[in-house]
């Protein structure tokens, strides 16, 4: 079967160019929109202390929105707070865990390291590591299987030479 | 030995699947309150009537706390409820006007009937940020000490209240609060 038959066979499907291109209409519609807000800042470095932030939280209504992203309620009551707690001199640190004391690990996108989320944090490099140990086991059994493992007593050699056609 | 091995992959199977499974039924929507056992929050605001109220005004035995807005569609659901335990004096009820207009809430209340002893306007949904409130109706049961022991987020119908609140009450009069 050539190359020219199967694209004759297949040829109502829509080519990879077309696949692409839809694909990429798909991810173009799932950037998130920030809301505009009107807040004002004395620097620039304010506002992009604001963006981080609202991009890092998470809007607890809006379950897969930050912050920045969401038209919730609640979310825009948050940013009016982050934007409150920067313009009153609070370090990011300070306004996470304000967020945290009344919304919990859930605003947070990314989580704590607590005991819950020891999995989700160091759970790769666990299957990573089993993956390696199977690995290296199935490396090493296949080093260890030396000519001294498959040499062949008298009559087996003799039955081999046999078989490959080689006379003694 | 050999044999165990070959059913290792099968067992973490099994063990995956169970943990997913267990995850389907899981609520994404239902986020634990982080202020159980926490006092309720400092609060010196005015109510929908505009007087000015502040935590000496809660009652001095176990309350419901409710947050609806007059916008609230599911908030017209559990009204009845809300209604019956007030009228029956089964308990207290301290409503949170959240993220509402006064003139509306008012005439929500005209409308419909006031369960509540009096309602916490909060018009900005600041004090709502510091109870962790992401939307009403949301309803918290408060001891008499003024901790919260248990949140309710959605709607609070008669089967909420049998099934959730009155066993939590009753464990709350058995630590004899």
């Amino acid at each position: 079967m050539n190359s020219l038959s199967v694209r004759g066979r297949y040829k109502d499907l829509p080519s990879i160019g077309t696949l692409l291109f839809l694909l990429c209409g798909l991810f173009a519609f799932q950037s998130t929109h920030a809301q505009v807000d009107t807040f004002e800042f004395d620097t620039d470095e304010q506002q992009q202390r604001f963006r981080n932030l609202s991009d890092e939280l998470r809007c607890p209504m809006c379950q897969n929105s930050s912050l920045s992203g969401s038209t919730g309620g609640v979310a825009e009551d948050l940013r009016r707070e982050i934007h409150r707690m920067i313009m009153a001199g609070m370090s990011d640190r300070e306004i996470v865990q304000f967020m945290f004391e009344r919304y919990g690990d859930f605003i947070l996108f990314r989580p704590r390291l607590t005991a819950g989320t020891v999995l989700l944090w160091f759970g790769p490099l666990l299957f990573l590591l089993i993956g390696a140990a199977v690995g290296f086991g199935i490396w090493r059994r296949a080093g260890k299987i030396s000519d001294s493992d498959v040499e062949l007593d008298k009559t087996q050699q003799e039955r081999l030479e046999q078989l490959l056609g080689n006379k003694p | 030995m050999n044999r165990l091995k070959f059913y290792l992959p099968v067992f973490g199977f099994v063990v995956i699947a169970i943990v997913l499974w267990r995850g389907l039924s899981l609520d994404p929507r239902t986020l634990p309150s982080m202020l159980i056992d926490k006092p309720m929050p400092a609060f010196a605001m005015i109510s929908v009537d505009g007087e000015p109220v502040d935590n000496a005004d809660l009652p001095d035995q176990i309350f419901l706390l409710n947050v609806w807005g007059s916008y609230c569609l599911p908030c017209l659901v559990e009204h009845p409820t809300l209604m019956r335990l007030s009228e029956e004096g089964e308990i207290p009820v301290i409503g949170v006007n959240y993220r509402d207009k006064q003139e509306l809430a008012i005439d929500w209340l005209q409308d419909n009937g006031n369960p509540f002893s009096f309602s916490i306007l909060d018009e900005s949904g600041r004090f709502g940020i510091d109870l962790g409130v992401y939307g009403a109706p949301e309803t918290y049961l408060v001891d008499a000490d003024g901790v919260i022991r248990f949140r309710h987020v959605s709607v609070l119908d008669e089967t909420v209240w049998q099934e959730q609140f009155v066993p939590a009450i009753a464990e709350l009069r058995g630590e004899g609060s």
